[in-house]
């Protein structure tokens, strides 16, 4: 059933093979294709706006009022390229190593090559589109430093990178639409997948202003609707990100791979109270300068600054003195909820760690003194003038703590705890980004192929353009070459009606409930489920606790659910419902997956399975594998292996010691 | 810092679509935690509004850390709130005191059609980046990233400008609805860089066009859009706008 169509040949050939013996379609034939794009973030604006330039007809969608406010836009720290600008060593094999090791081997090679192969020309098409990155006073690119990593390789503009890479790619797409080779449905919401003769056709959306449903063919369906962390309710994500269209496509037969690959990122602002529906990231880029500690003391109620130096443990530099605090993301995480659940926490919740920039600020300090010529400066002049180099290097990060705690991050250190950012798992894509289903693609965040385990930072953007820029326009053409024979089917097909009326049942029923619960309880109560037994670390025990308690909740949804308002009109509770549904049923394949995985790998810990020292520990032997899972019913999915085989690289054990 | 818990009353916009009337209604909700962002405060008012069998209020929202744009809300007489640099979503409620009274309305511009409550239609924004907000090279045109040199100030104003959210403040802020800091953000994000050369004098004229035909008014050079401006997008690129204009209507032969 799997069938990866990774291409014959050595790794370095591969896709340039690929490239060179693929099927084309002739311009006369793209304009006669049509093509469906779900979601305008990252991966789907430069598919659509690629797709629209080759000159296919694009529709595409979003839930947003304007594709611009994906929510690729968040992501702060930068992106990662293969340029070697720095001449720090640096090389395409290099981003490769570096991502499959990141990832705990196992992602696929031949994936993670060619993503590292095409991450020069991401950040040239970039630039030529006027993406407006940092440049050094030659006017050169410059770049920065991301965990896991020892070469500088990250391209960045302040903290926020994923803001004007979408930008980039949303007027690109704009451009199109323009043109007209891309028709943009703002406020649309995709709701179920059509398929015809085994082949994706088309979708139903509904347009989320006035609530009518609508059908729209396509000879082929992009699903760029990004990753599914709001399960655990509280995310870095955006209020709207959900798994709903890649959740449809799965129940229409594309399986779903490693769903238990979840990413914690460790620097988040903590949880303040049960009002909170969002966690804000603090960049990673913050942990080239900041340092992560606790007091050695248990339960120590003192403010930080009355903690003496010898009194504080800066246990990621203790554990891990090769990287320090710049260890990848898994392992940062680990090591803070290992501290708090130890006792050492702090703040008024004890569930954070603090990450300071006393440090930071003399070194900096010291060095600009020298610079200015201050001669014997005293020890506040050496920090304040530290923390002006600071303000001009995280400014906006700062800004953004004092906003959301109140507290100034130049005077008192910074308090943090790990958060769900991303996820690794997804749907299961071939070599050429096809799903297990016929014409029907994966793109970006919401596949599984590139990560592995355990995404390295600066990462995700690289992989979203990489899929809708360099590698989509060519895999879609050895698909649709086959397709010009087929006009484009009319929406009054049966399989068109079948599935509007399956939605229209679906949306009926849910209001049809009645109870007494809103929506946003419920998923309150999913998010602490998956948060407590399938978050940061996990064991057998809790997991099929978790699957019993998820079972009971989506009964008690199905029965008490409460919605205001009717479907024919604008009503954001009926949205929020019919995502939430997903994410409860979404739920429970996590947690099966992570039960079946007996091993610790990236992101994924077991707490049967790690080194005596406390670390992830792989079984290479028994889970060198992609779980994909098969849809078959309520409660019950097939598993089918794919097995990883590494020719170029030997795994090892993590180690960043 | 000390945190504390108030009783606050809500005046909020209620209207039922684009055509319908709306009107204020009041509101009531207790406990609040300073600790809460204000669309917190909002998703507690809904969950008692549903919970009492009311229809909750419409916002727009989604990123709620302050760079998607989506947030809008008017929040007693500003947009945004009384925070400066600041978008809704990053506004908390340690800004407000017990028993104070909120008044919250939808961005007021012709441009921008309410669509229900606090909800605005602002898709007028991308059709004038569709009319010249971009530069014109197809995906695989692209020579290597520092065979163009850019002066380093060039590249920080332009970033500088790049930052708008797209969010509608400056609409709303403005007297006379105009888009003009929107406007002179992209065309001045694009024109300090060499790769926006070729086309700025046909960006300037058809973004202009569009702003007009959509129904945004004049600028007056108030500057009120730059104080509400949740990104401080400078006053500067509206005379950098202003300039590129000039140059092309009296000059260039475009």
């Amino acid at each position: 059933m799997l069938e990866s169509k990774i291409p014959a040949g050595t790794l370095e050939h591969k896709w340039t093979d690929y490239k060179g013996h693929c099927k084309l379609v002739n311009p006369a034939n793209k304009r006669k294709l049509e093509i469906i794009v779900v979601g305008t973030g990252l991966a789907g604006a430069s598919a659509a706006a690629s797709l629209g330039e080759l000159g296919y007809k694009v529709k595409a969608f979003c839930f947003q009022d304007s594709p611009r406010r994906a929510h690729s836009i968040a992501a702060q720290g930068g992106i990662n390229a293969a340029k070697n600008y720095q001449n720090d060593g640096d090389s395409t094999f290099r981003l490769f190593y570096d991502t499959v090791k990141g990832g705990d081997y196992r992602s696929r090679e031949a994936n993670v090559y060619r993503l590292a192969e095409v991450s020069s020309n991401i950040i040239d098409q970039c630039v030529a589109q006027g993406v407006p990155f940092a440049r050094e006073y030659g006017g050169v690119l410059s770049n920065r430093s991301f965990g896991g990593v020892q070469v500088q390789r990250t391209f960045y503009a302040a903290g926020q990178t994923g803001q004007q890479l979408l930008i980039g790619a949303y007027q690109a797409l704009e451009r199109q639409v323009a043109l007209g080779n891309v028709k943009m449905y703002t406020r649309h919401e995709m709701q179920e997948i059509v398929i015809i003769d085994g082949k994706a056709r088309g979708i139903i959306a509904r347009d989320l202003i006035s609530g009518k449903l609508e059908r729209h063919f396509g000879h082929a369906v992009l699903l760029c609707s990004g990753g599914y962390g709001n399960v655990f309710y509280l995310s870095t994500n955006a209020m709207g990100s959900n798994v709903t269209a890649a959740w449809k496509a799965h129940k229409n037969g594309a399986l779903f791979g490693n769903p238990c690959f979840t990413q914690i990122h460790p620097t988040c602002i903590p949880v303040t109270g049960d009002h909170q529906s969002k966690l804000t990231l603090m960049s990673e880029s913050l942990r080239n300068d900041g340092r992560i500690w606790v007091p050695k003391q248990k339960g120590d109620t003192r403010k930080a600054s009355q903690i003496p130096e010898e009194e504080r443990d800066y246990y990621l530099e203790r554990r891990y003195p090769a990287f320090g605090n710049l260890v990848p993301r898994d392992v940062a995480s680990r090591a803070a909820k290992e501290r708090c659940d130890e006792g050492y926490g702090v703040g008024s919740s004890r569930q954070a760690v603090y990450l300071d920039f006393s440090a930071a600020f003399e070194r900096y300090g010291a060095t600009e003194a020298s610079i200015t010529g201050i001669g014997n400066p005293s020890k506040e002049q050496i920090v304040a003038l530290g923390k002006q180099v600071v303000k001009e290097k995280y400014g906006n990060l700062f800004d953004m703590y004092e906003k959301i705690t109140g507290e100034n991050p130049y005077e008192v250190p910074m308090r943090i705890y790990p958060a769900v950012h991303y996820t690794m798992g997804g749907l299961w894509v071939d070599y050429e980004l096809m799903t297990t289903v016929k014409g029907l693609y994966a793109l970006g965040e919401a596949n599984f192929s590139d990560h592995g385990a355990n995404r390295l930072g600066a990462s995700a953007l690289m992989q979203g353009l990489a899929d809708g820029y360099f590698v989509i326009p060519y895999t879609i053409g050895n698909y649709l070459a086959d397709e010009i024979y087929n006009k484009p089917i009319s929406t009054d097909h049966e399989a068109f009606q079948t599935a509007e009326k399956m939605v229209r049942e679906r949306l009926e029923s849910l209001m049809n409930i009645n109870g007494t619960q809103t929506v946003e309880s419920f998923h309150k109560r999913l998010g602490k489920i998956m948060w407590n037994k399938c978050g940061m670390a996990r064991n057998a025990n809790g997991l099929q606790q978790a699957i019993t308690e998820i079972q009971q909740l989506k009964k008690e949804f199905w029965s008490d659910l409460k919605i205001p308002g009717s479907i024919n009109e604008l009503n954001t509770e009926l949205d929020k419902a019919g995502r939430v549904a997903d994410f409860i049923e979404l739920g429970e394949l996590m947690c099966i997956d992570a039960l079946n995985r007996n091993e610790s790998c990236g992101g994924h810990f077991r707490e049967e399975y790690q080194t005596p020292d406390g670390e992830a520990l792989r079984d290479d032997a028994n889970y060198m594998y992609v779980a994909a899972w098969e849809y078959k019913g309520d409660h019950y999915w097939e598993l089918h292996k794919e097995p990883l085989q590494y020719d170029v690289i030997k795994p090892t054990q993590r180690n960043y010691k | 810092m000390e945190h504390y818990t108030m009783n606050l009353n809500l005046k909020v916009w209620k209207q039922k679509d684009q055509h319908a009337k709306g009107s204020f209604k009041m509101y009531r909700v207790e406990n609040i935690s300073s600790e809460m962002s204000f669309l917190e405060m909002f998703d507690v008012l809904n969950e008692q509004l549903i919970t009492a069998g009311e229809d909750p209020i419409a916002f727009d929202h989604d990123c709620r850390e302050g760079i998607c744009g989506m947030c809008s809300m008017y929040i007693n007489g500003k947009p945004h709130g009384p925070w400066q640099a600041n978008t809704t979503c990053q506004l908390h409620m340690r800004a407000f005191q017990n028993e104070d009274t909120i008044v919250v309305e939808p961005w007021r511009a012709n441009a921008f059609p309410v669509i229900k409550d606090l909800m605005v239609d602002r898709s007028a924004f991308d059709r004038i980046i569709q009319a010249g907000g971009y530069i014109s090279v197809n995906t695989g045109n692209a020579v290597d990233g520092n065979a163009i040199l850019i002066d380093k100030d060039n590249a920080d104003n332009s970033f500088a400008a790049a930052m708008c959210i797209g969010c509608g403040a400056c609409v709303a802020a403005c007297k006379n609805s105009s888009a003009m800091l929107f406007v002179s953000a992209k065309v001045s994000h694009l024109a300090l860089l060499p790769q926006g050369g070729p086309e700025r004098h046909n960006r300037v004229i058809n973004m202009i066009t569009q702003m007009d035909k959509e129904g945004f008014g004049s600028c007056t050079n108030t500057g009120a859009c730059e104080a509400a401006c949740p990104k401080e997008i400078s006053l500067t690129n509206i005379a950098r706008l202003n300039n590129e204009y000039l140059k092309v209507s009296v000059v260039a032969e475009k």
